[in-house]
């Protein structure tokens, strides 16, 4: 409704909604989101899908929106995402988390999503010949920046100061992962209104355009054995968002992406284009990923301390970025003059959704 | 045209693991191999596949040793998981036995030469799939060479 609201829209100006809802049949017993969510917000009868394609649901759903407005064939969508994992515990939560890995030829051997990226961590530093110790140390800067930032984040989950100490100290999860390498289970919901360029003007003096989109996907975990530690899909996504923006990484002032894990925010930031592949550690040591630095990453706290309630986080990644470029996030975390975002989330080891998004004022 | 069938299905797959004989695919078209199966070669694509049987013989790419687990499999943890790459070239995830998990660094495994062990296996849950996972998942199981 705020999305709604704040557009100084009404309920029945919304042609279609599209929502990211992953695992609401498992933590709310409800399935179908979609179509109580048009009918709560008062957008009666409305066509509304949901999608699902685990942590990126909510950025599908933004892409595919996107699609359709810019083909015309809508006007004015309201996209976003909602859920509700913490409600299920740790172990339903780790039961269902594992659910997006291959349930048949990986779940059997206990595979879950922090273990799939412990796996990732000792290959990064046998592949790259960074010594555990080191990647560690900055696996434990990334999470202790996101907290630095998230604290302030009046929306964020988890918002206290930590230490690269209170990383180290923290219980492990699955080696080499500790406790405060993963983002927490979250609820949250997120949504934006998409509107064509002529209807935005009309709504706003501040719209923010969607300039540049990507989606890929990947098979099961052993099946990407020619790219890990890399993750192909992202790639693959990344550049079909830079080709149709037109623009190259370093045109990026700001960056939200998938930080579910520590080393996933490394990985992510080599894949697209910050870092050389094996050197993505040396921007949280450099403070190149720092808010004055050279590509700001996660202000709002990321995964890690804003939270990561799945369905919802690409969706409140733009929502971010969005206030960021219109200038009125808590100020402890404001970047200066952001004109170009990039948001980028990953489902399982395989969807990976990419927005580029440009300030238009 | 004939229904278009799996040359290697699930079902089959893991039956033969519970044997102890891992099962992988091999290309007519371009010779190598695919395990665990999907429906086409995963070098080439091709639809031209043989059912073969693999040595069991590869080397740890990486591991994890989980202390999570999920729901109804409490009991496990600490559950030791390693990638292992096939000596025939495809990578398969499993677990490594014989090894106290406690003592699992990259030092004592990386790249070390593993053999498939007996296998270990796993009760299906409400969510498994019904009654083919009837006795069970074989779990790909390596030891050690």
């Amino acid at each position: 409704m705020e999305a709604i609201l704040s557009s100084n829209l009404k309920s029945g100006d919304i042609q279609a909604l599209f929502v990211g809802n992953v695992l609401g049949d498992f933590s709310e017993g409800q399935g179908m989101v979609q179509s109580f969510a048009a009918d709560e917000i008062g957008a009666k009868n409305i066509p509304a899908s949901r999608f699902e394609g685990a942590c990126a649901s909510g950025t599908m759903a933004i892409r595919d929106a996107f699609m359709w407005v810019a083909s015309g064939f809508y006007d004015m969508v309201i996209a976003g995402g909602v859920d509700t994992t913490s409600k299920m515990g740790t172990a339903l939560g780790t039961r269902t988390f594992a659910m997006f890995t291959d349930g048949h030829y990986e779940y059997p051997s206990g595979l879950t999503f922090p273990g799939a990226f412990g796996m990732l961590t000792h290959q990064y530093s046998a592949k790259y010949n960074i010594p555990l110790a080191r990647l560690k140390h900055q696996m434990a800067l990334v999470s202790v920046q996101s907290h630095k930032y998230g604290q302030h984040n009046q929306l964020g989950q988890l918002r206290n100061e930590i230490t690269i100490e209170d990383v180290l100290n923290s219980a492990m999860v699955t080696s080499p992962l500790q406790l405060y390498d993963c983002c927490p289970f979250s609820d949250g919901a997120a949504a934006v209104v998409l509107a064509s360029e002529e209807m935005a003007k009309k709504l706003t003096d501040k719209p923010v355009y969607i300039t540049g989109i990507g989606q890929a996907s990947s098979g099961r975990f052993s099946s990407q054995k020619e790219f890990l530690p890399r993750l192909r899909a992202r790639e693959l996504s990344v550049k079909q968002a830079y080709d149709m923006a037109g623009i190259g990484p370093e045109e990026v002032d700001l960056c939200e992406l998938h930080d579910c894990f520590s080393i996933a925010s490394i990985i992510a930031a080599e894949s697209l284009g910050f870092a050389e592949f094996g050197h993505g550690g040396e921007l949280w040591e450099k403070g190149d990923a720092d808010i004055s630095g050279r590509i700001p990453i996660n202000m709002s706290g990321g995964l890690k301390s804003k939270g990561h309630p799945i369905g919802a986080t690409g969706a409140s990644q733009v929502c971010d970025i969005v206030r960021q470029m219109r200038g009125t996030v808590e100020p402890q975390r404001q970047v200066d003059d952001v004109r170009i975002g990039l948001t980028d989330t990953l489902g399982g080891d395989g969807i990976i959704c990419n927005l580029i998004l440009k300030r238009g004022w | 045209m004939k229904p278009f069938e799996y040359k290697l299905t699930f079902k089959d797959f893991n039956a033969s693991l519970r044997k102890n004989k891992l099962l992988a695919l091999t290309c007519g078209s371009c010779g190598k191999h695919t395990c665990p199966p999907k429906l086409v070669c995963h070098e080439c694509g091709s639809t031209d596949l043989e059912s073969t049987a693999l040595s069991g013989k590869g080397k740890i790419v990486t591991f994890t040793v989980s202390y999570v687990t999920a729901l109804g499999r409490e009991g496990e943890a600490p559950v030791l998981i390693t990638m292992v790459e096939l000596e025939e070239g495809p990578w398969i995830l499993g677990n490594l036995v014989g090894i106290d998990p406690d003592r699992a660094t990259m030092e004592a495994l990386m790249g070390k030469p593993v053999r498939l062990a007996r296998a270990r296996m796993l009760p299906p849950d409400q969510y498994s799939g019904g009654k083919e996972l009837k006795g069970g998942f074989a779990r790909p199981t390596f030891s050690l060479d």
